[in-house]
């Protein structure tokens, strides 16, 4: 991770961060008299409606997973807000929800530079003309929030909302619904959130990293972000790294390899099984040529969705430890949709099945068919990515499988049949 | 002309109940997700609503004629309040109470879509008072309630509908019920 | 503009009704529920032979679970009729 320093457009007199190092720059645990110093001034009350088209020219997609462009949702808030003095203005939410159990850098990223996320959010409801603000997250990051919300008189509105350590609490209906009732389960969308989300308001729901994202280029501009990543992939995202070594969050460019993200976590090569991008909604990858990647061919390209990034070591079973992921994934489950509430523990079953040998050819055609039952079936992308997470195992893992089904497995930590 | 109001008062309440018996038995079948026989299960479920709707009509016509009886004593308040009326006050009463249920329970089922789900099951629910309150209404009211074959009836019934709510709170009640018993752990 | 049949699927228990009126379109899995036999599986295309009893089963359905979505008359998002 290098850090270095050039002129940014005079205009600012300000030196924006260059290089991958750019979220965390005002270093840990930063207050905003050094936030400030750090990024320059951000006139809030001097954003509009054409930070969008600019967000649009950056490329800036959501990092909470799921890629969508982060411009179309603010677009499409935007345009929901129906005309009129006494329409109801739009509602902001920076998610900062991470249930799933490997993901830790939006709760890195609020603790550390609290102010970024804040400045996105103020930045983003100007946009859209916002007038209700929200920062959704777990309660081990209030104090540190209340604290950065207090220093600066422009974010008292924002309001704080407790995300429940649930899995499922991160998904965006699931936000409005744990803001709206206290309970974070997902509801079916009659219609998009941008057009009536709480309390009927239209609705944008953002990542606290994309807010971030959101608080640089405010500043920087489109061109500034697009000067690190690829085209496709511009800028920089956060990652979680787990595995072998103690858990560390890295900002990487977009497009990195596979290859490189290991060398920066200091994890030799071959001390590794398989790595999981994207968490337990992720893919399983042996880390060939893979890029880290919003797009491309599966074959070389590999989405980092919530950016986790998880390293089997040498010696694992990938089997055993995809099954132990299936069960808590169908334990996880919000139990309101029959295909998941059913489904995901029938899918736990057979994969526990393989992964504790027993001698049955039939059941990996049993766990194909269990995915293709339930795909697609669902209020929230639970179940898709949970039969995404088997897909692979049963792709990266297909030496493993044989072994398995001739009672044998190959790895050190399997455990007796 | 009294004669005749007085003799279809008493069996279009009686066929009011016994068709209420049967919608009933056919409310809890359709919940179980079970076909009967051949018939399908929309089938069962626009039975259940027209046997329902259909009694209804006979609940209207067992009150419609006593209210123009004079031989009934039976006036408009006692149709809405229940436990006034003149001649056995407290099972006309449950009549009155059980028409209310009944009017409650047709209106929401119609206005289903419009109230959502929660009210109306919330409402559906209270057919399992209104039931045994008819019954009790027609054996301690009916000039024929405790006749020999009428009770013969209700015994029938009571056992059709008490077996059928034993049913439903089984654990094999759902069709369903096996396939996803090893779902939810 | 083509109609999809919409699948509530927090809504949804599996009672059967709408397969068996949409034999065509939707099958059941193994616990019940309604699965599209092929396409869109929360959003099912409707063809025109299929319409009527496509509200024939929004209007069955005991949990509520469906709705017209998209596309022709009477088809702003309510459930048709009651």
């Amino acid at each position: 991770m290098t850090f270095r320093e050039t002129a940014v457009p005079e205009s600012t007199g300000w030196r924006a961060p260059v290089g991958t190092f750019l979220l965390f720059a005002a270093g840990t645990d930063a207050g905003y008299a050094r936030h400030v110093d750090t990024f320059g001034p951000l006139d809030v009350d001097s954003v509009g409606p054409e930070l969008i088209s600019v967000l649009e020219a950056s490329g800036l997609t959501g990092r909470g997973g799921a890629a969508f462009a982060s411009w179309r949702k603010m677009a499409a808030t935007a345009q929901s807000r129906p005309a009129g003095i006494l329409a109801p203005r739009p509602v902001v939410i920076g998610n900062g929800a991470e249930g799933e159990p490997l993901s830790f850098k939006d709760k890195t990223l609020l603790a550390e530079a609290p102010h970024l996320v804040i400045d996105g959010l103020l930045a983003a409801a100007r946009a859209v003309g916002g007038s209700q603000l929200y920062l959704y997250a777990g309660p081990s990051n209030f104090p540190a929030l209340e604290r950065a919300i207090s220093e600066r008189p422009a974010a008292r509105g924002i309001r704080l909302a407790e995300a429940p350590d649930r899995f499922i609490a991160g998904e965006a209906s699931a936000a409005v619904n744990a803001i709206a009732t206290g309970s974070a389960l997902p509801f079916d969308k009659r219609r998009r959130l941008s057009e009536s989300g709480l309390k009927n308001r239209p609705t944008l729901v953002l990542n606290v990293e994309t807010l971030a994202h959101i608080a640089l280029i405010a500043r920087y501009g489109a061109a500034w972000f697009r000067s690190v990543g690829s085209a496709v992939d511009p800028g920089t995202r956060l990652i979680s790294v787990s595995g072998p070594g103690p858990d560390q969050v890295l900002e990487v460019a977009g497009n990195v390899s596979l290859g490189e993200v290991l060398y920066l976590s200091q994890i030799d090569m071959a001390n590794v099984t398989a790595v999981l991008v994207g968490g337990y909604h992720g893919r399983w990858v042996k880390p060939l040529d893979y890029k880290l990647s919003i797009s491309g061919p599966a074959s070389h390209v590999v989405r980092p969705g919530a950016g986790v990034f998880h390293v089997l070591p040498a010696g694992y079973c990938g089997l055993e430890t995809t099954a132990g992921i299936v069960d808590y994934l169908a334990g996880e489950s919000a139990r309101q949709c029959g295909p998941c509430m059913f489904g995901l523990p029938a899918m736990a079953g057979v994969l526990n099945r393989i992964a504790y040998r027993e001698r049955d050819p039939r059941l990996v055609r049993e766990l194909e068919r269990l995915g293709r039952l339930v795909a697609g079936r669902g209020a929230c992308h639970h179940p898709d990515g949970t039969i995404q997470l088997i897909g692979s195992a049963l792709d990266v893992f297909s030496d493993e499988i044989k072994a398995h089904l001739a009672g044998t497995c190959t790895t050190v930590n399997g455990r007796a049949a | 002309m009294d004669e005749a109001l007085w003799a279809f008062g008493r069996v279009s309440g009686f066929v009011s109940l016994a068709l209420f018996t049967f919608s009933v038995l056919l409310g809890i079948l359709n919940r179980s997700g079970r076909r009967l026989l051949v018939l399908p299960r929309f089938s069962i479920s626009l039975l259940h609503r027209n046997i329902a709707l259909l009694a209804t009509v006979f609940l209207g016509l067992h009150v419609g004629s006593l209210l123009l009886d004079s031989y009934a004593k039976l006036n408009v308040i006692d149709v809405l309040v229940p436990f006034l009326g003149a001649y056995r006050p407290f099972w006309q009463g449950l009549g009155t109470v059980a028409l209310d249920l009944v009017a409650a329970v047709v209106v929401t089922g119609l206005l289903r879509h419009r109230l959502g789900q929660r009210t109306f099951k919330a409402i559906h629910w209270l057919t399992y008072a209104m039931w045994p309150i008819a019954l009790a209404h027609a054996i301690g009211n009916g000039t024929d309630g405790t006749g020999k074959w009428f009770l013969v009836l209700a015994v029938a019934s009571v056992a059709a509908v008490g077996g059928a709510v034993i049913w439903r709170l089984s654990a094999t009640f759902l069709e369903t019920a096996k396939a996803r018993e090893g779902g939810l752990r | 503009m083509s109609r999809t049949l919409h699948i509530d699927w927090t809504k949804c228990d599996g009672r059967g009704l709408c397969t068996e009126l949409l034999p065509g379109l939707l099958g059941r899995d193994d616990w019940g529920y309604p699965v599209a036999r092929r396409g869109d599986r929360t959003d099912i295309a409707i063809g025109r032979d299929d319409a009527e009893a496509a509200d024939e089963a929004i209007k069955l359905c005991p949990k509520l679970a469906l709705r017209v979505v998209g596309g022709g008359a009477g088809s702003s998002g309510r459930p048709a009729g009651c």
